[in-house]
């Protein structure tokens, strides 16, 4: 199917999201959609999939104009969407998710899946899906869920599937497997849309690349245009993707896990028997797919787990059963994963969030009194110094940027002197400019002697930091890797594989990527 | 750049408080309105009149208007002024009355609030009043001592019943989980039944007497009437007015404030930042707990000096939306006590002398806050309507979209 938009126009109370954005799907084409995070991308796509109505412009299906009033018009003239998060229900099975919304049902209303069934049957062996329809969602790893989803817009006849974001929750395997099921589907002419903002990803999938900066089109590009000229485009302004990091001079062991444990909320193991030190000046990044243990694991340092087991020796101190503000006053800086549950009060301004976890120490505070002009002076300096760009520093947290409310957190944890740092999804939801700040800031850190933890699910992130790589599959440690560790072992490894497995498998077979390894970019770009 | 985003958000700002308080002014004048159509509905000339509502519909109308106009005007001089009262005394009485209905309206209601501010919603303080109405009772007439050292004792033993009564919630919260809305019902039952128990035991009982009434507080244990004997108002108004400053310090100027606020705000972050959410959601409540409990104290010592079943009349609950009609703000709490208080004075003599039922104060006190907690009700009924909101809304956001210097980047707002 073609797919044309022209000049669609989309305005909220006057900001405009999208503005005359012109897009043009041919049959059987990928296109890829690349921008920033709040560049349009998902309104677009809205309008589009018919959950927004366009301020102005059309949409044209196959040359004739449509106006779709819901979803519902925009499935039935054959346009699927795979969201970022499944919609999927995960105590259903495969079949009965597949069929929802659009159940075929027998005598007295009695629910039929036979049809639905075969049709998933079908189209899961034509192109290799391997999805049973009776297995329940919940069992199925995210990959297979992925699938479950391309399925469900399958399965309702789409000839143009919108993927949003794809790849963030897969392993670099997985991955792969994604791109070569778009490769499958777009040879039997169906259009592909693929939105993200990572251009190794996009470079290597697409036929046709779209960017997006602050909701206007503002260049298209071929799939061999180069890296930097893409992020450039992205961005509006020239990157420099090079961090120009200088090796790490490592010092003595002042991080020491040994054997730790932690077990989650129902009691199966979250971190497993995992040791391992970080030494003075050097980043350990600590690599795996979400949900592997990696925030069990800065938690139970942080003293956030109340059943973790084993010790954790900082500079010869245990830090195990001690509280959390009691090791934040030993010295360990911390960036939570989640930065507006864990990171940040939105409600609360600039200045207050600046001292969360310093406010009742001095020059913040005189016995049980505030120091107000301190706050504000400390509030005052840190904008300047970390450019947090605010009307003000009583701006509410929740007015900012997600790379400005990070910029916070960072300004916050190195406002005091630190024997260990640890940051966890740093640079997640954070644009272009702010992610070079942050990885500077971080690494500004480390030769400052800092011992540093990494915890990022983003694999160039991983390698662009990472002076030494530790690898978590399932809550064990799989291996730690020096940093100039190729993708395809890390890929393994993620998947659980441990460091000589991996290392073997790939000598042996060197295995077949899709991807092509590019010159490490920064974390969220590449 | 900056500065132009700076005075834009001082002005969004203003325009959101300042919004807020006409909602709240609009929603006051809308509850008295439908009060008034109650009244004048009910009203036994305006029903007779209606009988020939087609032959004369003029005299039901201005029997109506007789009704609800009458009524309102008793209230006033009830609250705030008797224009009809022939001594001086008379004429000021009214608003002295006000006064001494909000002094334990204040403090219950900052109780209230500051529980609220940790993310707290404190249904108890009913009970935690009750509980402190009793020690300032017990300590009150059996204990001897000199003036000031006596009231002293009251009132710290009222705030401790109060605190502890609270205390309770916080330490049930905090370590078991238990909801604290239901754990605070279930302690005014406790109290209210626990007092009904005590007044009956010649502990609290008053001797020679078959009523459920204590005895009388001496008279060191009373607080000190501040316009002398000629009015009610005692020196509770000015702990409450006291209070009203402590809270505010507590909460803008205090670490423990600056805590309290966090763990009420997301307390997943305060853990993080290492509050100890525990320690601040029992002192949260044990603080609550003793501002509801000296509300105990100024109906005990300073209005009704014996404790009986109804010592804690619905002081407890009207709190509730005192904080509410406040927005858990001390200052705010304050001016919706008085408020309520003057509803209160008012509605007293409303009934006596028009014979309308008190009933229709609390029709328009929870009125008023059913509309502030739909403003846009409020806002369409008085023709603020959407369109225009629309335009301001597009207007602000237009203006807080900031649009970097070039060259630079943020990334977009709304997505």
């Amino acid at each position: 199917m073609k797919l044309e938009l022209q000049g669609i126009t989309k305005s909220f109370d006057g900001f405009v999201a999208n503005d005359s954005v012109d897009l043009v799907v041919e049959p059987g084409q990928v296109h890829c959609l690349l921008g920033e995070n709040g560049a349009g991308k998902s309104t677009l796509m809205n309008v589009l999939f018919g959950l927004y109505e366009p301020t102005a412009g059309r949409i044209l299906v196959d040359g004739k104009p449509v106006v779709f009033r819901g979803p519902g018009d925009a499935m039935a003239a054959g346009i699927g969407m795979v969201h970022q998060h499944f919609m999927l229900i995960p105590v259903f099975t495969v079949a009965e998710n597949v069929a929802l919304g659009n159940e075929s049902t027998g005598v007295g209303g009695i629910l039929n899946l036979e049809e639905t069934r075969r049709s998933i049957k079908e189209i899961s062996d034509r192109y290799g899906f391997d999805v049973d329809p009776d297995a329940l969602v919940e069992d199925l790893p995210v990959g297979v869920q992925q699938r479950v989803e391309i399925i469900k817009a399958l399965v309702r006849k789409a000839n143009l599937l919108i993927l949003d974001e794809p790849t963030a929750v897969l392993t670099p395997r997985e991955t792969d497997e994604l791109i070569s099921i778009i490769g499958q589907l777009t040879d039997s002419g169906t259009s592909i849309i693929f939105i993200s903002h990572k251009l190794r990803e996009v470079k290597a999938v697409s036929d046709k690349i779209t960017v997006i900066r602050r909701g206007k089109v503002v260049g298209t590009a071929n799939p061999d245009a180069p890296a930097t000229e893409l992020a450039s485009l992205m961005v509006g302004r020239a990157v420099d993707l090079s961090l120009g990091r200088t090796p790490a001079i490592p010092g003595d062991a002042i991080l020491q896990v040994r054997g730790l444990n932690v077990l989650s909320e129902t009691g199966i193991p979250a971190v497993d028997q995992v040791s391992f030190d970080v030494h003075a000046g050097e980043i350990l990044a600590v690599a795996g797919v979400q949900g592997n243990g990696q925030t069990e694991l800065v938690e139970a340092i942080m003293g956030l787990q109340d059943k973790a087991t084993g010790s954790i020796l900082l500079g010869g101190a245990e830090l195990l059963g001690r509280n959390v503000k009691d090791i934040i006053n030993s010295g360990v800086g911390y960036v939570p994963e989640d930065r507006s549950t864990d990171g940040l009060i939105s409600s609360f301004t600039i200045a207050e969030n600046l001292i969360l976890n310093r406010y009742d120490h001095a020059p913040m505070a005189q016995g049980v009194a505030l120091k107000l002009p301190a706050i504000a002076a400390n509030a005052k300096e840190k904008v300047a110094e970390y450019d947090i760009r605010a009307g003000s520093s009583q701006a509410l947290a929740s007015t900012l940027s997600g790379g400005n409310q990070q910029k916070i957190v960072l300004a916050r944890e190195f406002s005091r002197p630190l024997k260990l740092f640890i940051a966890a999804q740093p640079t997640r939801g954070v644009d272009v400019g702010s992610i070079e700040f942050l990885h500077r800031r971080i690494l500004a850190e480390r030769d400052a002697g800092t011992p540093v933890i990494i915890v990022s699910t983003e694999l160039d992130e991983v390698m662009e930091l990472g002076d030494r790589i530790a690898v978590l599959f399932h809550g064990q440690l799989m291996g730690i890797v020096p940093g100039n560790t190729s993708r395809d072992i890390l890929g393994l490894m993620m998947a659980g594989a441990n460091a000589e497995e991996a290392l073997a498998e790939v000598a042996a077979q060197q295995v077949p990527t899709t991807i092509k390894d590019e010159p490490t970019l920064p974390g969220g770009i590449a | 750049m900056t500065s132009t985003i700076k005075k834009h958000n001082t002005t969004l700002g203003t325009r959101l408080r300042g919004s807020f308080f006409l909602v709240s002014l609009l929603a006051i004048v809308l509850s008295l309105i439908v009060g008034g159509l109650l009244i004048a509905v009910t009203d036994e000339e305006t029903a007779k009149a209606a009988k020939y509502l087609f032959a004369a519909p003029g005299d039901t109308l201005s029997a109506a208007w007789k009704a609800a106009a009458g009524a309102y005007a008793a209230m006033f001089r009830g609250a705030i002024f008797n224009y009809q009262a022939e001594s001086f005394t008379g004429m000021i009485k009214p608003i002295t009355e006000t006064l001494t209905m909000a002094t334990p309206l204040i403090t219950a209601a900052l109780g209230v609030a500051l529980a609220f501010r940790a993310g707290l919603f404190n249904i108890g303080a009913q009970g935690q009043l009750i509980i402190g109405a009793v020690l300032a009772g017990y300590i009150g007439f059996t204990l001897n001592l000199p003036w000031p050292l006596h009231i002293l004792l009251v009132v710290l033993a009222a705030a401790l019943g109060g605190a502890l009564w609270g205390g309770i919630v916080g330490l049930l919260k905090a370590r078991t989980g238990a909801h604290e809305v239901i754990v605070t019902i279930m302690l005014n039952y406790v109290a209210v039944y626990l007092l009904a128990f005590l007044l009956s035991t010649p502990m609290m009982q008053r001797p020679g007497s078959n009523d459920p009434v204590s005895q009388i507080i001496h008279d060191s244990a009373k607080y000190p009437l501040i316009f002398g004997p000629d009015f009610r108002v005692h020196f509770g108004l000015i702990l409450g007015l006291l209070a009203t400053w402590g809270v505010w310090w507590l909460l803008e100027r205090s670490t423990l404030g600056f805590e309290l606020k966090a763990v009420g705000a997301n307390p997943s972050a305060s853990r993080t930042a290492g509050i100890n959410t525990t320690r601040v959601t029992i002192l949260a409540m044990v603080l609550a707990g003793a501002l509801a409990g000296m509300a105990g104290a100024s109906q005990v010592s300073g209005t009704e000096h014996f404790v009986v079943g109804g010592v804690a009349a619905s002081i407890g609950f009207d709190a509730i939306t005192v904080a509410l009609l406040g927005r858990s703000r001390p200052l705010g709490v304050l001016v919706a006590a008085l408020l309520f208080g003057a509803f209160r004075a008012g509605g007293v003599a409303m009934q006596t002398q028009t014979g309308t039922p008190i009933d229709i104060v609390l029709v328009v006190q929870s009125l008023i806050v059913l509309f502030i907690a739909a403003p846009p009700l409020v806002r369409s009924i008085f023709g603020m309507n959407a369109r225009k909101a629309r335009a301001a809304a597009a207007d602000d956001s237009k203006n807080t979209t900031p649009t970097p210097p070039s060259g630079t980047v943020t990334s977009g707002s709304t997505l």
